[in-house]
């Protein structure tokens, strides 16, 4: 009959808990990947501190013209 | 190694056989629970809001990068933990772990840390916990701890940072709020220190830490911890002031504080013999109060943010 060696009998404990841990990794893994799927992006807000990707944009005010297309001269 | 002379080395005792508690307490387990719960009131006063799947990631990944630092220290540390009474029996000194176990398992968590907050967040709150972790580790524990007396001012940087890197998981900022948590840490840190360490002084001279206690005497450190007492009720009442404050933190900071220097007051006015008499009751009693006076403080950040929102006033 098999018997287990005594390292394994004694280091049990320790990796049945790393099997936790990476079973909870891998958990956590699709978790996240769900909720970034359904969120998409990095975290932010605004919090008084000026970040123009999130400056709320105000309909009422006419975006900032473009500049002209620069017109390649003649003979160039 | 084989197999076989795996199976053909002799039996060793199962003492000393580092197990899975040894681990945990590599990684500071305190400490680890008070950047986590800072990092989490930081999280939720922060405007914006995110995914409750996000903001539980985040923070376990903020006491990941803390317990990184944790077990860094501890490697770092292992030389004086074995002189200090109070620090003989952890992991390394005890010879459960082996220091290069611990600073392997320190640098691969905050590796892992760092890159998981950077990508389940943002990579402005992920700078912050490497920094932290750093600062804790390299700073903190290999510079300031053994050369100066400032080794609790500046070291306690480190652990003031988690209600930002908290605030930043949320909204990729760290404006006047988010500092405004830090320096409350920050100013409460020596005094909370300086008041455990007039009543452990042995531990701390025999292992030639420069405490203020051992630099600048005792009074000294009494006189100090009241005046940076008068500081933090100068933060904390900033707190209250600010868009993360309202009238419930107001009242509760003039409450806190009023008792925080009433106790800072009084261990600042007896000398080492009443001290002794009492069984060190007034430093004693301010070190608790410490720690009750950050939890009510950050606990009533949340109580405000649930009651009017984002600015209580």
């Amino acid at each position: 009959m098999h018997r287990d060696h005594e390292l394994h009998t004694r280091r049990r404990g320790r990796n049945m808990g790393l099997l936790a841990v990476l079973l909870g990794f891998i958990v956590l893994m699709f978790g996240l990947t769900i909720v970034k799927i359904q969120t998409a992006g990095f975290s932010q807000a605004f919090d008084h501190v000026a970040r123009p990707e999130i400056t709320p944009v105000d309909p009422a005010v006419p975006a900032p013209a473009l500049p002209p297309p620069a017109v390649p001269e003649a003979g160039e | 190694m084989t197999d076989l002379t795996l199976h053909a080395a002799p039996e060793r005792p199962a003492t000393g056989e580092a197990g899975l508690g040894d681990y945990w307490q590599l990684l500071k387990p305190r400490l680890m629970s008070l950047s986590v719960f800072t990092a989490l009131v930081g999280l939720l006063v922060a405007p914006g809001g995110v995914h409750p799947f996000i903001g539980a990631t985040s923070i376990l990944w903020i006491a990941l990068g803390a317990g990184a630092s944790g077990a860094l220290n501890m490697w770092f540390d292992a030389d004086i933990d074995r002189v200090m009474k109070r620090t003989r029996n952890r992991p390394i000194p005890s010879g459960r772990v082996a220091p290069s176990d611990a600073l392997a398992m320190g640098l691969f968590l905050a590796v892992v840390s760092v890159t998981m907050l950077g990508l389940t967040a943002n990579w402005v709150a992920a700078g912050w916990l490497g920094f932290t972790i750093f600062f804790y580790a390299v700073i903190y524990s290999m510079w300031l701890k053994r050369t100066t007396s400032w080794n609790t001012v500046i070291g306690g940087l480190a652990g003031a940072f988690p209600p930002m890197i908290g605030w930043a998981a949320v909204t990729g900022g760290t404006p006047v709020e988010a500092w405004l948590m830090v320096a409350l840490i920050f100013m409460w840190t020596p005094p909370h220190f300086w008041a455990l360490a007039l009543f452990v002084k042995l531990d701390y001279h025999a292992a030639r830490i420069p405490m203020l206690t051992v630099t600048h005497g005792r009074p000294e450190t009494r006189r100090q911890a009241f005046l940076w007492s008068l500081g933090l009720a100068a933060v904390s009442l900033a707190t209250a002031l600010s868009s993360i404050g309202g009238p419930l933190t107001l009242a509760v900071a003039v409450v806190l504080n009023g008792l925080f220097l009433k106790g800072a007051w009084d261990m600042w006015r007896r000398t080492d013999r009443d001290s002794e008499a009492d069984g060190h009751a007034a430093e004693k009693g301010l070190f608790k109060w410490s720690l009750v006076y950050l939890f009510a403080h950050f606990a009533v950040f949340v109580a405000e943010a649930a009651l009017g929102g984002h600015g209580g006033w």
